[in-house]
């Protein structure tokens, strides 16, 4: 088995209160998806909308998410596949990708020594 | 020449250089299983081949070539596995997945390892430009160098676009595997893409050593066939073979002696490979058969239709543009559009192609398309509105690179300004 980091992409700011009924009953239903096509969800989380985001770049700190684009970062969670076929299927079902997007990226493992 | 076990030298090089080009897959594919990395399954299969040039010698030449390499790169793959082994289980292996949860029907009916060699170089994770490079380094067995000469960038540039499409293979998993049924319709159009671009790479020749580009032909050619052999069911992968075939079959008149383009209506059709335009035929034939037919298959349909015609007047416009309307609703392309006011000005008149022309050109997906003015220029001198032809020659050129392309639209735009306001005005 493979983790992933699956990184959800919405329009800003990406309010989790905001989310139409429709998309939170897509969201309900999602879990038992991703069993059923072979991966675990290992941990996940939603977070508060991007106008709650300071960054800080050198020393400066500044209020909002790190660059200015239309669509921010609204959550991510850690999904236990055996390859990447099967993590693709998975992401192609999270409602995110309807109006925004989801990225499948391969957890670091450090080598052994 | 020197010999030994009497085997002569130079007759183990053949047959060295014969098995790479034939069995290269082959081995690469099943060592890869075994290695569980393409970086490892490479190396021991160039050494494999290395060291068939003493073995055979002494030994003889295998009977089965393909096979004694298999083995030979198997078992040095095993060795550099059990030497490192505490390291190398901690590295990310290719993923088999065989007998997984999904499809695990669909995925005993097809056990070559070639199959998932070609699968996995074209997944649909990977760039376009990497699964070329990749299809053209890990199934066709061309050198790195060679690759980059091809495509024009330095082997630097490709070796790096090469390391980074297998990093990415393992760290992300791609699975070593050939798609289940629900998927293969798509995956294996992204490997027929490929194939065909390697094609026209080779075909089109935008520059290059001719040499290098011709290769490319043949190479593309012998995917193709080995795909079919693999996959002899699927008509799509019949349709692009005889697409190419029958594409192919013109290369020797496409220019005239000096490099000048020729266009299809001055090609010299007897010079034309009648073997291979037959096989296409066929090709399209069987593909038909099978009521599910395809772009490529329609493509073949299309070039067959040309090929059989005993000129460029005789040929079946009617049905070449029934087929075009087929493939528009397989594959809604504006180029496909574009492509098919060719066959309508043959059936409708140049006005009418005109017509439906003027419209495709409010697309914006074919602005900067060179064929768009060459295809009004040609419609507009037939309508004998040469200055207008004239001006659209003058936009075709604008936007082509190709040498023997700009010569062929420098005299047509010559003799539509001959033709233009100077005389006609008096007339």
């Amino acid at each position: 088995m493979a983790q992933y980091g699956i990184l959800i992409y919405s329009p800003a700011p990406a309010d989790p209160t905001d989310l139409p009924p429709d998309y939170l009953e897509l969201l309900d239903r999602y879990p038992a998806q991703v069993e059923e096509l072979g991966g675990r969800i290992v941990t996940g989380f939603a977070l508060q909308p991007s106008t709650t985001a300071t960054t800080i770049r050198g020393g400066v700190v500044t209020d909002g998410p790190f660059v200015e684009v239309k669509e921010v970062v609204a959550g991510f969670f850690v999904l236990e596949a055996p390859d990447l076929d099967v993590a693709l299927r998975i992401a192609k079902l999270n409602p995110a990708t309807r109006n925004g997007a989801v990225e499948v990226r391969p957890l670091f493992v450090p080598p052994a020594e | 020449m020197s010999t030994a076990g009497g085997v002569s030298t130079t007759a183990v090089e053949r047959a060295v250089v014969d098995a790479h080009r034939r069995e290269w897959a082959f081995v690469l594919a099943a060592t890869a299983r075994v290695a569980g990395d393409f970086d490892l399954a490479e190396e021991c299969v160039q050494e494999a081949y290395v060291s068939a040039l003493d073995a055979w010698a002494r030994d003889g030449i295998p009977r089965k070539p393909g096979a004694w390499l298999t083995a030979t790169a198997k078992r040095k793959a095993l060795d550099v596995l059990r030497r490192e082994r505490v390291f190398r289980t901690k590295l990310p292996l290719l993923v088999e997945r065989e007998g997984a949860e999904m499809d695990e029907a669909d995925e005993d009916a097809v056990p070559d390892d070639r199959l998932r060699l070609v699968f996995t170089c074209c997944h649909p994770a990977l760039a376009q430009e990497a699964q070329v490079a990749l299809t053209m380094r890990l199934v066709c067995g061309i050198s790195t160098g060679d690759i980059a000469k091809a495509f024009l960038v330095s082997e630097h540039t490709m070796a790096a676009r090469l390391t980074r499409a297998k990093k990415k293979i393992s760290a992300a998993r791609i699975p070593y595997r050939v798609p289940g049924a629900s998927e293969l319709p798509e995956r294996l159009d992204a490997v027929l893409t490929v194939i065909h671009l390697l094609y026209t790479t080779g075909h089109t020749a935008p520059s290059g050593t001719d040499l290098v580009r011709a290769d490319l032909v043949d190479r593309a050619l012998s995917l193709t066939r080995m795909l079919l052999s693999l996959m002899p069911d699927e008509p799509e992968v019949r349709g692009l073979l005889a697409l190419l075939l029958v594409t192919d079959a013109r290369r020797a008149t496409r220019t005239d002696p000096a490099g000048r383009l020729l266009v299809l209506e001055e090609q010299d059709r007897t010079a034309w490979d009648r073997a291979a335009i037959e096989e296409g035929r066929r090709l399209v034939v069987g593909a038909f058969r099978t009521g599910r037919v395809g772009r490529y298959a329609l493509q073949a349909a299309i070039a067959s239709l040309h090929a059989e015609a005993e000129s460029y007047a005789d040929t079946d416009w009617r049905q070449v543009l029934g087929l075009y309307d087929e493939l528009l609703k397989v594959w809604p392309s504006p180029v496909v559009a574009l492509n098919r006011t060719v066959a309508l000005s043959m059936v409708r008149g140049p006005q009418a192609a005109l017509d439906e022309l003027e419209l495709l050109a409010r697309d914006d997906r074919l602005a900067g398309y060179r064929y768009l003015p060459a295809i009004r220029a040609d419609l507009l001198r037939r309508l004998g509105r040469h200055d207008e032809a004239a001006a659209a020659y003058r936009a075709a050129l604008d936007l082509t690179d190709n040498a023997a392309e700009r010569e062929f639209l420098a005299a047509r735009l010559a003799a539509a300004v001959d033709s233009g306001s100077g005389r006609s005005s008096g007339g």
